[in-house]
């Protein structure tokens, strides 16, 4: 045990720094970014030649690029990075955006999942009848609303400033000025957020479930004269349910760190997500190295607590 | 009373004969697709929604021929000052606008902001469905163009963006699925952490900064004998982009298949026989994946053309003025009070199109590996 | 006269499907007593299986239909509600089946799934189940049951998961064992072990067996009769030892001769029967076996009643060929050589 988690700690700092690299270079690559573009960004529309070329020296664009790097790194420890066009410290941005952030995912997170499951399982008892039928289809419209999208005619016909005025028009309240506005603030953007994962997971439990009452194990319970409600919880679930928690860690993970980029512009709630966003608008290469490093972490914590979570889950998997 | 064995007029050959005489009395093999198709075909719901789907594909096919003959404008024709005739009366494209209620989208009594009241400088024309001659069915955007001709035209650069990025995703992903399950050893390694890599990656993020920046200033790249020399606007630059996204959502699982269908005994017969890597991987394996591989490319396009208006929403995928769903939605945006059908339209068209696949790519997959205990009427 | 534990009578059971009507258990009848064997013998597609799983009911479903009665102790099991049922298996009748691995919850442990199969019916603690568990386990000889009872199914060999199976489905003293082609999955050796092990619980736990087998050598040594099943018909039913030394029926000869035996002379091919077993939805017209029967006449053509046709009671068999003909030259038959030179 102690040797998987070992192995993994040091996978996980290797993907992160990886990542960053990886991020790091395609910025310093792709035309106009890299030292000459990010400079003339800095030195403003009139600049001259040599103001650019002395932004650019001041900056340390024209080190080499693994130096830039290893600079941008340790930067990102010391708490020192600071945007190039706002000069702010993007640690205290990405702060400041993670109580929206973590608001959103969490709240999402328990409305998909659980929803999810309802709807799979409910799906899966009820094969081939009418409420199968339209709960597929529910699904699969669910899954088919571009999540931005939704966002844009959930706000025209639910929230103020459009046809009725039953929310509020995006922005984000924090829990603890006001716990009510906090939650009506959200309630619509974890709708809107969840509708797609509710979709999705359930159409996949959907399939376990039908996958599972087919097993020989199941056939085996039922000869040992359990009742129904026993096979499907005890037997059919608890296998149908470990992909689905493997997935959910995942997405999980990937919304907190940022990834509802769509969810948060569009309902405005200034979280880790939105500033990604703006950051890449603005190519601010310090907040989106700090934005990318955030979300890799919580991608490879939860990638590691979900493999733990499986092999506790199944007993034929070792955590290697 | 029996008759012994010598009397009898039948022998082995016609005891057979007679067998294949009288129909039914083998078990007639059937292969696994005619088996799939027969399924299919009785899924009326999945072929309804396949047809919709091609229905919408002919429709933005024959976006030209409704631009020239029922719209009589272009995909990017402004209509600024030009006035158009409903029901005999002439009506501006785009008008002065003024003091509009947020709620209703109708003129407000006073002047003045105040809390459902604000100024609005350009207002296009409403939809108007047949009262127009076929002009402006969808109505105007900002600067007059008729939406409809641009759903048409933008469904053409969705659909060509999802469809061709969906191909080169799932192509790419065949190919390392095939390498990593059949070689395994360190080629399987690499790939699986390139696979692993790809989940920890901002891919979104990423695909973003990279269709701006792309858009803005092209590729061009010399080296020497290989030259690519691609525009800022050009559709193939998101193509590109999305195209790598999925690749180890679809690989990582068909891995997983080819290394079980590795182990079979069929696979070590044709390595016994002499088959040279390369014909066992595509003559062998690959028609055993083909199933999955074929659910997995219809529903990759539907995710591929929520994630191409997606990034053209945003600005870093179709550039303007080359219409797309996600830029019309995008255009749509600042309007969305008063005239909402200019957002609602390409969502719609959206919805509709990646419902339909899904609803197929859903039949296809139950047609090909069924489970469910449905009824069956005699 | 032992008591009648099991009646069937006239089973039949068809299954729609997309391909028409399959009728996969045609008038099947026999009697089960307590202390017997029944060894149910067949090609995949006989029907022996479904005919199996239809005593415990886990055949319903909405394709399926029924006709006849399978009485159990007085009561038909085919008119029941499942509900009821339930409290059948593994109660009364327990089953057990052909692939131990994937017939165990791999994510429970083997203890716990067998204190599951005890307090579905009975109402103990799980403390004495868990000790009954124990106790089950070292009957069907599992070394160190107190520390096995905690392992799970992956970690045990195919014969020892077997064995636990047969603990499982007799833990709650059923009257009828039904085995499932429970050796067809293991290897030869493991598989005399086992069948010595359900002929010995058999005795301990005082009920009767029904043993399904394609495998003619399985159930010489343990079954008192046999049923030999074809497309969905019992074709031949006779004690064991008649059908070995008397076989009526040309199928059981292929099944017999298919088998290397040590008291006769080395064939020069073992003999196979050609051809396949018929489509269930079309099946041929008179005797079922006929197009595949290399001794087959036009009396063929209409098919024969399952008959007592030899003097042994109890022998019946669906043959028109004469008696004493097949008996002169059964040798020459089962061995395959020319039939006209007979």
């Amino acid at each position: 045990m102690a040797a998987f988690l070992i192995r993994r700690l040091i996978g996980a700092v290797l993907v992160c720094l990886a990542v960053t690299f990886i991020v790091f270079i395609i910025f310093i690559l792709v035309p106009g970014g890299g030292k000459r573009g990010t400079a003339e960004r800095i030195a403003g529309k009139n600049a001259t030649p040599e103001l650019v070329t002395s932004v650019e020296h001041k900056w340390g664009f024209d080190r080499p690029i693994y130096v830039q790097y290893a600079k941008m790194i340790q930067q990102m420890f010391s708490n020192k990075l600071v945007s190039y066009t706002s000069q702010q410290n993007v640690l205290s941005q990405i702060v400041q955006g993670m109580p929206a952030t973590f608001s959103l995912t969490i709240g999402a997170g328990i409305i998909w999942l659980s929803f999810g499951i309802l709807v799979g399982v409910i799906s899966a008892v009820t094969a081939g009848r009418l409420s199968d039928r339209v709960i597929t289809v529910l699904a699969l419209i669910g899954i088919s609303m571009p999540v931005f999208w939704l966002g844009i005619v959930t706000r025209y016909y639910l929230a103020e400033g459009g046809v009725t005025t039953l929310f509020p028009d995006g922005e984000y309240v924090g829990i603890l000025s006001n716990p009510l506005q906090w939650f009506w603030h959200l309630l619509l953007p974890w709708l809107v957020l969840a509708v797609l994962f509710i979709g999705f997971y359930g159409r996949v439990l959907r399939g376990n479930i039908l996958d599972a009452i087919n097993e020989d194990y199941v056939r085996t319970a039922k000869a040992k004269g359990l009742n129904p409600r026993r096979i499907m919880i005890k037997h059919v679930l608890r296998t149908s349910l470990i992909p689905i928690v493997t997935l959910f860690g995942l997405d999980f993970a990937g919304v907190l760190g940022g990834g509802a980029i769509l969810t948060e512009t569009v309902f405005d709630l200034h979280g880790v997500g939105q500033y990604a966003a703006q950051s890449i608008n603005n190519f601010d290469l310090p907040p989106i190295m700090g934005v990318t490093m955030y979300g890799a972490f919580f991608i490879v914590v939860f990638s590691v607590l979900v493999d733990l979570f499986y092999a506790y889950l199944d007993p034929r998997i070792r955590p290697t | 009373m029996a008759q012994p064995a010598t009397e009898s007029q039948f022998t082995l050959d016609t005891a057979a004969e007679l067998a294949a005489e009288e129909h039914g009395t083998q078990i007639r093999g059937r292969s696994p697709w005619y088996l799939a198709w027969r399924r299919l075909r009785r899924n009326k719901v999945a072929l309804a929604f396949l047809v919709l789907f091609f229905l919408v594909l002919a429709a933005c096919l024959l976006a030209p021929v409704y631009a020239d003959h029922v719209a009589h404008t272009g995909q990017n024709t402004p209509h600024v000052l030009d006035t158009v005739d409903v029901n005999g009366q002439q009506v501006s494209v785009v008008s002065n606008g003024g003091f509009l209620n947020v709620h209703t989208g109708k003129s407000c009594e006073t002047t003045g902001n105040t809390a459902d009241c604000k100024l609005f400088s350009a207002i296009p024309i409403a939809p108007q469905w047949f009262n127009a001659n076929g002009k402006f069915v969808l109505g105007a955007d900002s600067i007059g163009r008729d939406v409809a001709v641009r759903l048409l035209y933008g469904g053409r650069v969705s659909l060509q963006v999802g469809i061709i990025s969906s191909a080169i995703c799932v192509v790419l992903a065949v190919i390392l699925a095939l390498l990593a399950g059949y070689f395994g050893g360190w080629i399987d390694f690499i790939i699986t952490r390139f696979f692993d890599l790809f989940y920890a990656f901002p891919v979104v993020l990423l695909g973003i900064a990279l269709g701006a920046a792309l858009a803005i200033n092209g590729v061009h790249w010399n080296l020497g004998l290989f030259k690519l020399n691609v525009n800022g606007g050009s559709i193939w630059i998101p193509t590109a982009v999305i195209s790598y996204v999925l690749i180890p959502y679809v690989g990582r699982p068909l891995r997983g298949q080819v290394l079980s269908l590795r182990e079979k005994e069929f696979i070590e017969a044709a390595i016994a026989q002499g088959a040279s890597p390369l014909r066992i991987m595509f003559s062998e394996l690959l028609p055993n994946v083909m199933s999955s591989v074929l659910v997995f490319f219809t529903l990759i396009i539907a995710n591929n053309i929520v994630l191409e208006a997606a990034l053209s929403f945003l600005g870093a995928g179709v550039q303007p003025p080359t219409p797309s769903w996600g830029t019309l939605i995008s255009d749509g945006q600042d309007l969305i009070v008063t005239r909402p059908w200019l957002s609602l339209a390409p969502g719609i068209a959206i919805v509709l199109t990646v419902l339909s696949l899904n609803v197929f790519g859903d039949g296809l997959r139950d047609a090909l590996d069924p489970r469910a205990k449905v009824r069956v009427e005699h | 006269m032992a008591e009648r534990l099991l009646d069937v009578e006239g089973l039949s059971v068809q299954f729609a499907t997309e391909d028409g009507l399959v009728r996969a258990v045609d008038g099947v009848s026999f009697e089960l007593e307590r202390g017997q064997v029944l060894g149910i013998v067949g090609e995949s597609g006989s029907g022996k299986s479904v005919t199996a799983m239809t005593i415990m009911g886990l055949t319903r479903g909405v394709n399926a239909r029924f006709e006849g009665s399978v009485h159990y102790q007085g009561k038909d099991l085919l008119q029941i509600s499942d509900t009821e049922m339930q409290d059948y298996r593994g109660n009364e009748i327990g089953m057990i089946f052909q692939d131990p691995m994937t017939s165990l919850n791999p994510v429970y442990r083997v203890g716990e799934q067998i204190v599951e199969a005890i307090q579905a019916h009975e109402d103990v603690d799980k403390r004495s189940a868990r000790r009954r568990s124990v106790e089950l386990l070292r009957q069907v000889g599992i070394p160190n049951p107190e520390t096995r009872v905690d392992d799970f199914p992956h970690q045990f060999s195919g014969g020892m998961r077997q064995r636990a199976m047969i603990a499982m489905a007799l833990s709650c003293n059923p009257a009828i064992l039904i085995a499932d082609e429970p050796t067809t999955a293991l290897d030869v050796t493991i598989q005399a072990q086992i069948v010595e092990l359900i002929g010995r619980l058999k005795d301990d736990f005082n009920s009767a067996v029904i043993m399904i087998t394609h495998d003619l050598g399985v159930v010489a040594d343990i079954a008192d009769e046999i049923l030999v099943m074809y497309a969905g018909r019992v074709v031949e039913r006779a004690s064991t030892r008649d059908l070995f030394y008397d076989p009526q029926m040309p199928y059981t000869w292929g099944l017999l001769g298919s088998i290397p035996r040590l008291d006769r002379p080395r064939p020069e091919r073992l003999y196979s029967i050609e051809g396949a077993p018929p489509s269930l939805i079309n099946m041929p017209k008179g005797c079922k076996f006929r197009p595949r029967c290399p001794h087959a006449f036009d009396k063929c053509m209409e098919e024969p009643r399952l008959e007592q046709r030899v003097e042994a009671a109890g022998h019946l068999d669906r043959c028109w060929l004469d008696v004493e003909y097949k008996r002169a030259h059964r040798d020459a038959m089962i061995s395959g050589e020319s039939t006209e030179a007979a």
